[in-house]
């Protein structure tokens, strides 16, 4: 278990811990984790930080294109860079 | 799908939609607030984690709006205007997505602002970022501690931006103001009848005490393997390689427009058109903020302050603010001079450049197009889920193209969320959904 006040999440199959409240894009920006590959085969990540941009969408439990710089962390969430 | 009603409907929960707000419900209003994220305070009053302390105008504002009786219903993105004064909202959580409907008496529109971004080589980079971008990003948890960052573009949003990630961690190398110092000074030294943005910058000076901050200089590339490590500057006659970490990069801030827009109000170079009492041209729908004029918090949160008593009917109230928000007016006019943009940064594309993210759009693919819309069937510019956001106000300045169709959904709609969608639904363009 994380330490109080952390929560702890996988990013890309990866065990990370990030301060409550953290954002998703933040926690994958931590990791070093592209949040997703374009439509020509680059990595990118966020851009706008406010949910304008939609470069930060990534692969949330499962749900693909989730917008990941408005979505809260919450723990044993699974992360992934989409492809 | 649930339906509710609200005798004044509030579209963003920054300075201007809280005020608006506020003063609606003081008079006796039922009022709602719609905002798509998850705590008011917009853009500009984003709360962090690192609780440090916040503004105090946004504490005001904040519990005056508390103890109103207006409700938040946060995290909600208003996706569509389905009938006459009826709004389609999209709520988007762990248990998946799902449509509301609002109906209304009143509407006031306080949507804001984003960054206008402007395409240079490597600015698609991870790790170049938007300037209010990264610092919402921060805010959101992102650690910066020792980043080397260069925070480049335009607008007074780079010295909050610089002073802010100073104060969580970061080294500044530089601030890059492309305008040049001639055009600043003006404006700097008209902040003497603004007492309280003065003292804001008093305070930004403090942190980034030691941080240079080059006027008249802008970048023209970013490189790294994969990830950045150095930004090229230029100051139009000297060019020189900046090692950094990130790159906080934004060139001053556009309206959101969109809902405005497909409410059919009547716009005028770009901005919401309002009269004194921030009535658009629609009946019964005010705007307030940065969609009428760039001119910042205290501008926001006067106009908030007029159109919610003239929605409420308290317009002798509302006219007594007047004064005020004419002084506003005057500072977005002073502001826009002092930030305009240098035509250097026209030709900063390189042909591979992408300059539309969502579909990697090239620059040499949009240099044959007559139009946004021959660019938009041609190419797929502006296509993708941002649906022209970030490369609208772009080609608008690399080729003066007019940026305007808006169609609805105004942000995507996830499929699962269609089926919660009411009946006769809007022509909805599949390829514009995720």
């Amino acid at each position: 278990m994380p330490e109080p006040g952390y929560i702890s999440l996988l990013v890309n199959g990866r065990r990370i811990a990030v301060a409550q409240g953290s954002m998703v894009s933040a926690a994958m920006l931590n990791a070093g984790a592209a949040q997703r590959v374009s439509v020509s085969g680059e990595a990118r990540s966020a851009l706008c930080g406010m949910g304008i941009c939609f470069e930060c969408r990534a692969v949330v439990d499962g749900v693909p294109h989730s917008r990941t710089c408005q979505l809260p962390c919450r723990e044993g969430m699974a992360v992934e860079t989409h492809p | 799908m649930s339906m509710r009603h609200a005798e004044v409907l509030v579209v963003g929960a920054g300075p201007a939609g809280i005020s608006a707000a506020t003063a609606a419900a003081q008079c006796g209003k039922r009022v709602f607030v719609l905002d798509d994220n998850a705590t008011p305070g917009g853009q500009i009053w984003r709360g962090g984690l690192s609780g440090a302390p916040q503004p105090s105008a946004k504490l005001r504002a904040i519990s005056a709006f508390q103890a109103s009786g207006a409700t938040l219903l946060p995290a909600r993105r208003v996706v569509n205007a389905t009938q006459p004064k009826t709004l389609q909202t999209l709520v988007e959580n762990a248990d998946g997505a799902r449509t509301e409907s609002f109906t209304f008496e009143k509407l006031i529109l306080a949507t804001g602002a984003r960054e206008r971004f402007l395409p240079f080589p490597g600015w698609t980079l991870p790790g170049v970022f938007g300037a209010g971008g990264l610092q919402a990003l921060v805010q959101g948890g992102f650690d910066v501690r020792g980043k080397r960052i260069v925070v480049a573009g335009s607008g007074p949003l780079l010295l909050a931006v610089a002073a802010h990630l100073r104060t969580s961690g970061a080294k500044i190398s530089c601030v890059v103001e492309q305008s040049p110092l001639r055009r600043i000074i003006p404006f700097a030294a008209s902040l003497w009848s603004h007492p309280a943005k003065l003292l804001q910058g008093a305070g930004y000076r403090a942190a980034l005490a030691g941080t240079p901050y080059r006027t008249g200089c802008w970048p023209v590339s970013a490189s790294g393997n994969g990830c950045l490590d150095s930004v090229r500057l230029t100051d139009g006659t000297r060019t020189w390689n900046e090692p950094c970490d990130l790159l906080a990069c934004g060139f001053h801030l556009v309206p959101n427009t969109e809902l405005a827009a497909l409410l059919d109000c009547a716009m005028k170079d770009g901005f919401v058109s309002v009269d004194s009492q921030q009535r658009t041209s629609v009946n019964n729908i005010f705007c307030v903020g940065e969609p009428t004029g760039i001119a910042g918090v205290d501008a926001a949160q006067t106009q908030g302050a007029i159109a919610g008593l003239s929605a409420a009917e308290a317009t002798e109230q509302a006219s007594r603010l007047r004064r005020l928000a004419g002084r506003h007016e005057d500072f977005a006019q002073r502001l826009a001079a002092a930030f305009q943009l240098r035509n250097e940064l026209r030709s900063l594309a390189a042909p591979s450049t992408i300059v539309c993210r969502c579909e990697d759009v090239t620059f040499a693919q949009l240099q044959p197009r007559t139009s946004w819309t021959d660019a938009k069937l041609q190419t797929r510019c502006g296509m993708g889920p941002c649906q022209g956001r970030s490369c609208g106000p772009a080609v608008e300045t690399l080729f003066g193209w007019q940026v305007s169709s808006v169609r609805p959904p105004i942000f995507p709609v996830p499929v699962s969320a269609l089926v919660s969608m009411p009946p006769d639904p809007p022509t909805i363009d599949p390829q514009e959904t995720l």
